[in-house]
C-alpha cells in the first residue's frame, strides 16, 4: 500500500515514519502534489506553529491539494488543527475541511493548568472504525497548547480543564490531537486501523 | 485526566548507559536500546537520554543512537547533553527525538531558548535546571554541577518559561544519587512559580519518595536512573504503588 506523509516545515515526520515501519509499512515523505494525490493513504503530521505552517502550505499550493484529497487522510496534532476552520494561534485561517471547528488556547488560569498539556491522557466517547479494538479511556500521548472545541465531527473526547475534541472525522478526513506514533499499544492500533480503512 | 509521568533517565557515554553519584564515579549500566525497550514494556511514560560526554566527536554516535532508539520505541523521548544551537536541535529532531533538553547553553546564552521555541515550538524544548544549595539559597549550576552561577533557581525557571521553554527538568544536585528522596520543597516552589510542567529529578530511592514528590512536590513527572537500571524499583511496581496512593497514572 502506498502511504505518503506530507512533507512541510513542521516536525515529527521521522517518528511517524518509524511507527509505520513497525507496522510493516514503508511510507514515502513527499511535498509533490502528484505523489500525494496518487497515494492510497495520506498522513498529515506536524508539530509547530499554525501560521508559519499555513503560509508554507499556501506558498507551495499544498493547501488546495490537501483539501481536495479523496483517499483517507489522517491529520496528527498540528496537522489535525490545520484541517479545522481557524486557530487562535496567531489568528490563523486554516484549511476548513472540518468546517466551523475552532482551535482555542488552553487558559492557564483554569485550575492552575500547565500549558502546554504534556503527557498521557484518556480518550473517551470513541466512535468509528479508527478506534476499532481500542478500549474506552485508553491512554494516549498529548503535547499541545491549543485544542479543538467540541464539534459535530468529534469521534473522541478528552478532558484538560475543559472537555475538548481529541479526534474527529468528516468523510475521508480524520484528525487526532494526540500522537498515535508515540502512544504505545493503543496508538499502534489506531494507526493500523487508519491504514486498513 | 492527565496522568503524572514516570521517566527513566539514561546517561550515555560512548554509546553505553552509565550512572554515577553526583555526576561522578561512573559505572556501566548496559545497552541503552535494550534498556529503553525494557522500560517501554514495563510502562515508562517517557525516556530521557543524556549524552554526558557531549563532545563533537561523539555527536555522530549520538545521532545514530537517537535514530536506533526512535526506531525501537513507541513512547516519547528527550535527548540532552551538549546542545548549543538550532542546528544541533534540528539534527536530533530529524532523527526521531521528540524533545531536546538544554542546560549550560541556555545559561550562557538565554536567548537560545527563544530562538529554539520559535523555530521548533515550545513543546519540544525542555530546559534542564541543575540546582545546588549554598548559603540558604538554591543556585543554578552547570557542566554537570562543576560550575557555579549566580542565578537563583526560582527566578531562572521563570525566565526559562517566559522565553518559551515547554518543560523544566529540575535536578537537585544535593539529592542526586543519594536515594534519600527528592527535593520536595524546592520542586513545589518551582512548580507553583511556572506555568509549564516540572519534571523532578535527583534522589528517588523508594516508592514513597515518588509519591511525595508528585503530591507534596507538585511535580508533573518524576525522573530517576540507577534505581530503574539495576531493578531496585520496577516501573510497573512503582506505578501500581502510585495508583494505590491516589495518584493518576497510566497503568
Amino acid at each position: 500500500m502506498s502511504v505518503v506523509i506530507i512533507k512541510y516545515n513542521a516536525g515529527n515526520i521521522q517518528s511517524v515514519l518509524f511507527a509505520l515501519q513497525r507496522s510493516g509499512v514503508n511510507a514515502m515523505v513527499s511535498d509533490d502534489p502528484a505523489e500525494i494525490q496518487a497515494a492510497a493513504k495520506v498522513i498529515f503530521p506536524g508539530v509547530g506553529e499554525a501560521s508559519t505552517a499555513m503560509n508554507y502550505l499556501k506558498d507551495r499550493g499544498l493547501d488546495k491539494v490537501i483539501t481536495n484529497l479523496i483517499q483517507p487522510v489522517l491529520g496528527i496534532c498540528l496537522g489535525m488543527q490545520l484541517l479545522c476552520a481557524h486557530s487562535e494561534e496567531n489568528d490563523t485561517s486554516c484549511l476548513n475541511v472540518f468546517d466551523d471547528v475552532l482551535i482555542k488556547r488552553f487558559k492557564p488560569a483554569n485550575n492552575h493548568l500547565k500549558v502546554p498539556q504534556v503527557g498521557w491522557n484518556t480518550i473517551s466517547g470513541l466512535r468509528g472504525q479508527l478506534f476499532d479494538g481500542v478500549n474506552e479511556n485508553s491512554y494516549c500521548y498529548f503535547v499541545h497548547s491549543y485544542y479543538a472545541a467540541e464539534n459535530p465531527y468529534s469521534i473522541s473526547s478528552t478532558e484538560y480543564g475543559v472537555s475538548y475534541c481529541s479526534a474527529m472525522q468528516k468523510n475521508n478526513f480524520y484528525g487526532v490531537q494526540f500522537h498515535p506514533e508515540k502512544s504505545a499499544a493503543a496508538g499502534k492500533q489506531i494507526l493500523e486501523n487508519f491504514l486498513s480503512i | 485526566m492527565l496522568t503524572k509521568r514516570i521517566i527513566p533517565c539514561l546517561d550515555i557515554k560512548d554509546g553505553r548507559t552509565v550512572k554515577g553519584i553526583n555526576f561522578v564515579e561512573l559505572r556501566d549500566a548496559g545497552d541503552p536500546i535494550e534498556l529503553a525497550v525494557r522500560y517501554c514494556d514495563e510502562g515508562a511514560d517517557e525516556l530521557v537520554f543524556l549524552d554526558i560526554t557531549a563532545t563533537t566527536e561523539n555527536r555522530k554516535t549520538l545521532v545514530k543512537l537517537v535514530r536506533d532508539i526512535a526506531m525501537h520505541i513507541n513512547i516519547p523521548f528527550t535527548v540532552g547533553g551538549g546542545i548549543r544551537s538550532a542546528d544541533d536541535v534540528r539534527l536530533l529532531l530529524e532523527n526521531g527525538a521528540d524533545k531536546i533538553s538544554v542546560n549550560t547553553a541556555a545559561v550562557n546564552n538565554p536567548s537560545l531558548i527563544d530562538r529554539l521555541a520559535a523555530e521548533f515550538g515550545s513543546q519540544c524544548i525542555v530546559a534542564a535546571v541543575d540546582a545546588k544549595y549554598l548559603n540558604d539559597k538554591w543556585y543554578v549550576v552547570t557542566h554537570g554541577g562543576r560550575n557555579a552561577t549566580q542565578l537563583d533557581v526560582l527566578e531562572w525557571s521563570k525566565e526559562l518559561a517566559g522565553r518559551g521553554a515547554g518543560e523544566i527538568l529540575l535536578t537537585s544536585m544535593e539529592n542526586d544519587g543519594t536515594k534519600e528522596g527528592f527535593a520536595n520543597a524546592l520542586t513545589a516552589e518551582v512548580s507553583q512559580a511556572v506555568p509549564i510542567p516540572v519534571i523532578a529529578s535527583g534522589g528517588g530511592g523508594s516508592l514513597d519518595h515518588f509519591v511525595s514528590v508528585l503530591k507534596d512536590g507538585g511535580a508533573d513527572a518524576a525522573l530517576a536512573a540507577s534505581i530503574f537500571h539495576f531493578r531496585e524499583i520496577e516501573i510497573s511496581q512503582l506505578k501500581k504503588h502510585l495508583h494505590e496512593n491516589g495518584i493518576q497514572v497510566r497503568l
